[in-house]
């Protein structure tokens, strides 16, 4: 097998790309080549990874364009006819150094959209029966497998558009929240959701559904979040 | 709680845009800002009529030419481009959807296309 | 402005986009018919001049395609020329203004006011 062209992005947002040649092998996912690299061509090269099963959502990163779980991206799904391959940081996050971004904006949207539970029950209580066939439990579970690396939000262009939008993962673990039966703070989450800022700002691009590695759609999320929000607002309930 | 400040950082291109919703969007924007852009002007021309039937005839015999012509076939495609994927974006936000987003995508374009040669033959 | 304005905002934008699509295929509807032989004043307000349904009709299009317009181009400013702040929607107040005369002035023209 001929050697792949990889390019990959050095230094921080006034950085570039410097080129590096990777021998192609079988099975070649795109965090093998980035190892390759820092393992054997430039041991100063920083990037981010812990569990290379797609489990952390530690390792995403820009893959010619397209933000990617690097881990379980293979290298021929991406490589285009001349076997290039750009590997750059995830997109809309400030950049520590070469492939590294610093998650903490994203995670500060999380906070901001109040993705925190608020039960009402101690560890006195018995269990919430929650019947896992009922529409809530079933919205909950197509939405609840995020890993939160951070691809749907560097895929969202209303996020580079929109700086206090607070992105499509924040919004669907509140959305997650909203339907669950034991929460008992749904005003507040569709308060701290609603605006400019909020769910109403989604202009369904859909590319965070489109781009979603555990196939997750933040869009369904959101649009659930618009409806019980518009709901709310008619009722005079916020 | 800790706000940080966003340094500037990397954003998308084209690449990331390669699909349907990513079109249907650009669409509905492009076609919505030039209809809005055009409102003003339409109502203007219209309200000729308060000076009589003649200042608004006046005004159409004005605009009988090939450029006014295709204008008004364009706008009119843009019109029903609006239509048809503003029907989109409220069937996603307002139904319960499913995967059915680029079937819809295709019935908007679809109908739309339908409008406007409809006004194309009429013309 | 208050995230509760705001969501006002957005549900008026949905609303009059609803209204819209009922308003927008019927004016297809008319254009297409309208334009077979070409325009001519005379047509139009024949069919227009003193019919208190169109009146009514276009009456709720202008009101409806106002209020849709404007919050459009609103996040249409902030998103693309990142414009917001109170100037923004001051100017936004100001186009919506200028639709609404102009546009009363169309439909009260085409009822036959002018006459």
């Amino acid at each position: 097998m001929s050697d792949l062209h990889v390019r990959i992005w050095r230094g921080d947002a006034e950085g570039g790309f410097s080129a590096y040649q990777v021998p192609r092998q079988e099975s070649q996912t795109v965090l093998d080549v980035v190892t390759y690299v820092q393992r054997q061509l430039d041991a100063t090269l920083a990037y981010r990874f812990a569990c290379r099963v797609g489990m952390c959502g530690s390792c995403a990163m820009t893959v010619n364009g397209v933000a990617r779980w690097t881990c379980r991206t293979h290298v021929s799904k991406v490589i285009d006819d001349q076997g290039a391959l750009e590997i750059a940081p995830l997109n809309h996050l400030p950049i520590v150094r070469d492939l590294v971004t610093d998650m903490a904006p994203f995670f500060d949207q999380w906070a901001a959209a109040s993705g925190q539970f608020s039960g009402a029950k101690t560890r006195h209580d018995d269990f919430a029966t929650v019947p896992p066939d009922s529409p809530a439990r079933r919205a909950i579970d197509a939405a609840i497998e995020c890993i939160g690396c951070g691809v749907c939000y560097a895929s969202c262009d209303t996020v580079a558009w929109n700086p206090a939008y607070l992105g499509p993962a924040a919004l669907n673990r509140v959305w997650t929240l909203v339907q669950d039966a034991r929460d008992t703070a749904t005003l507040d989450h569709l308060r701290a959701v609603s605006g400019d800022a909020g769910c109403q700002a989604c202009h369904t691009h859909v590319s965070c559904a489109e781009r979603c590695p555990k196939n997750i759609s933040p869009t369904v999320g959101i649009a659930g979040l618009k409806r019980a929000l518009t709901k709310a607002t008619l009722k005079g309930q916020l | 709680m800790t706000r940080h400040i966003h340094r500037p950082s990397r954003m998308n291109d084209a690449r990331s845009r390669q699909h349907a919703g990513w079109w249907a969007f650009a669409l509905h924007r492009i076609s919505g800002v030039a209809l809005a852009l055009f409102l003003p002007l339409h109502f203007w021309a219209l309200s000729q009529s308060l000076q009589g039937p003649d200042a608004l005839e006046h005004f159409l015999r004005w605009t009988d030419r090939p450029l006014f012509k295709f204008a008004e076939w364009g706008l009119v495609c843009l019109l029903a481009l609006h239509m048809t994927g503003g029907l989109r974006v409220l069937a996603l936000e307002f139904l319960p959807w499913r995967d059915w987003q680029k079937t819809l995508l295709a019935c908007s374009v679809g109908a739309a296309f339908v409008v406007g040669c409809a006004f194309a033959l009429a013309l | 402005m208050s995230a509760r304005l705001q969501t006002w905002l957005w549900i008026a934008q949905r609303g009059s986009a609803m209204v819209l699509a009922v308003c927008v295929s019927v004016h297809l509807v008319t254009m297409v018919i309208a334009v077979r032989g070409g325009l001519s004043a005379a047509e139009i307000l024949a069919r227009t001049q003193g019919q208190l349904a169109w009146l009514i009709f276009y009456s709720v299009f202008v009101v409806t395609v106002t209020v849709h317009a404007v919050v459009g181009l609103r996040a249409v400013l902030g998103e693309t020329l990142g414009w917001r702040g109170w100037l923004r929607d001051l100017c936004l107040g100001a186009f919506a203004l200028l639709l609404i005369i102009v546009g009363a002035r169309a439909v009260l023209g085409v009822f036959g006011a002018g006459q």
